[in-house]
């Protein structure tokens, strides 16, 4: 168990008339090697939790306990348990401060007190995971890349610090359909090959479906529904009550199903969906 | 640290105080705020405390959330109390070294210091109690007499609203980029006052260039909706005053003209 919660509650502006409950009894079990989607409707209190997850917010109360370490406890070293956890925000980009993209990327190890060489060997290998070149953007001003590879540079600037857990706030809002395939691409990559826990936030049903195994759903600050991912996708009717949707393609099959075709109705990704539809063509051909 | 700041946030309600015309309300802060400075001795405050704790209560803002907009010039109020204590000259009470604290001193420091902070209770209730919207009409109108002389009363207002307007946003923006340096491992709270600067740059770096493009995307949605300055503008909401703004300043008058007079009585 890398990170556990327990019994976890928040509260905005406690004692004015802005008070608001954003999270509510979250108790949370992630499993390190996981793949973890995190989805809910706006102001669900997503970001909220995620926040906590790294100690920049201090809950209310309950209990987080990152890696064995309980971070809500007094004395715990926040530095180290940020480091664990790397936290990707929503548009990241709008973080960058450096003249290059070298300095910026080394900005978190840096801070982390290591010596040159190491940030040099992490900066690189942390801009290969995302798929920027070293050589030709080091020494580039972040300002002058596109919104996909400033995103790209930010997302490194974390992973330089070789998290064990990374954590990303949707990060392919606001992007182009390329953009988002390469940085979902890159994300899918940085989880089979280096093995890192993943918790992804994501409004996109067809990117949860396409990358996590297993899916929270947040409500209104609790933790609506659990489960792998095909568990929950199949509950939809639950799902369109709590203001979300299932992946289109799940949709359509569920639909064609519907109108007497046996086929699977859990089918999550459009590839699935065409391996199931040939068989049931053969099928039915065959019959 | 960001929160502490109430001053220009605004405290929804629905009462006398908030549904008072904003002029009304400008006017009568400036009597206030006026009305201060006649004061010379320590008896008239007693109606100044009154008057503010009156105020308060009828606009229904929790005791706290005044007190607190106190915070952030909590060091003003320090420093002038010090110097005020150090610096008058007369009976000597004890001595610290070269300092010498007089009895004139401490009387003057105390006056000072509660001058202050009843300036900025009384005028942080009137941001509390007034949208910043309904405040810079009601600027925009006080000042559109002057407008004849040249004054650009319009564009004051529009440059205040939209300044107003953007603080919760950078405050909003401060806090996120300040979580996103923090969970990279910057430390913005410890350190000497060097470090400290320093620290700061990976967080106004990214505040300024947002702002600058906040800015431009304004001017440019302003533009697309052909907006000019104040002529001929009709507006959604009029300022009408009723009985209750006539009532309310006609009794500020008289306390005004009351507190001015403890001077020369």
């Amino acid at each position: 168990m890398i990170i556990k919660t327990e019994n976890l509650n928040y509260i905005y502006n406690p004692n004015t008339p802005f008070e608001k409950k954003a999270l509510d009894n979250i108790n949370l079990n992630i499993e390190e090697g996981d793949f973890v989607g995190l989805i809910g409707h706006t102001g669900s209190g997503k970001s909220t939790l995620v926040q906590h997850l790294n100690g920049l917010i201090k809950p209310t109360s309950g209990k987080i306990i990152v890696d064995g370490i309980d971070i809500t406890s007094k004395g715990a070293n926040l530095k180290e348990v940020r480091q664990k956890v790397g936290l990707v925000f929503q548009y990241p980009e709008h973080q960058l401060f450096e003249e290059t993209i070298y300095k910026d990327i080394a900005f978190g190890a840096k801070n982390l007190g290591l010596g040159e060489e190491e940030i040099h060997r992490r900066v690189k290998k942390a801009m290969e995971l995302v798929g920027l070149n070293f050589e030709a953007l080091k020494d580039r001003s972040p300002f002058e890349l596109s919104g996909g590879q400033k995103r790209r540079v930010a997302i490194a600037g974390v992973l330089a610090m070789k998290p064990k857990v990374l954590v990303l706030d949707e990060p392919t809002a606001g992007l182009d359909p390329r953009g988002r395939d390469e940085i979902l691409g890159k994300i899918q990559k940085l989880y089979e090959e280096e093995g890192i826990t993943i918790i992804l936030v994501s409004h996109s049903m067809e990117d949860i479906a396409k990358l996590v195994n297993r899916i929270i759903v947040m409500h209104k600050g609790k933790v609506a529904m659990e489960g792998k991912t095909r568990e929950i996708f199949e509950q939809a009717e639950k799902l369109e009550e709590l203001g979300l949707g299932i992946p289109q393609i799940t949709s359509f099959m569920r639909a064609y199903k519907r109108k007497g075709n046996q086929v699977r109705d859990d089918i999550l990704t459009v590839e699935e969906a065409k391996e199931e539809l040939i068989n049931y063509l053969r099928r039915k051909g065959n019959a | 640290m960001l929160k502490d700041i109430t001053i220009g946030q605004y405290f929804p309600g629905d009462t006398f105080v908030h549904k008072l015309d904003p002029r009304i309300k400008i006017l009568i802060i400036i009597m206030f705020i006026t009305s201060l400075f006649f004061i010379d001795s320590f008896f008239p405050y007693i109606f100044i405390l009154g008057f503010i704790l009156f105020s308060i209560k009828i606009s229904d803002i929790p005791l706290k959330f005044v007190l607190k907009g106190l915070k952030p010039l909590a060091l003003i109020i320090s420093i002038t109390f010090i110097i005020n204590v150090f610096f008058t000259k007369g009976e000597v009470l004890f001595k610290i070294g070269p300092l010498s604290i007089t009895k004139e001193g401490l009387s003057q420091a105390t006056f000072m210091a509660l001058r202050l902070i009843f300036l900025i209770t009384g005028t942080s209730l009137l941001t509390l109690t007034t949208s910043p919207i309904s405040l810079t009409d009601g600027i925009e109108k006080l000042l559109s007499p002057f407008k004849k002389i040249g004054l650009p009363a319009h564009e004051l207002a529009m440059m205040m609203t939209i300044a107003l307007r953007f603080i919760p946003t950078l405050l909003e923006e401060t806090d996120k980029i300040m979580k996103a340096q923090m969970a990279r491992g910057a430390d913005f709270e410890s350190g000497n006052v060097i470090n400290r600067a320093k620290n700061l740059v990976p967080l106004l770096v990214p505040l300024f260039i947002n702002a600058f493009r906040r800015a431009d995307e304004l001017a440019i949605a302003m533009e697309a909706r052909c907006y000019r300055g104040g002529e001929n503008r009709t507006r959604l909401n009029e300022l009408k005053l009723n009985k209750q703004d006539i009532l309310a300043i006609s009794i500020m008058g008289i306390f005004f003209g009351f507190i001015v007079s403890t001077r020369y009585i």
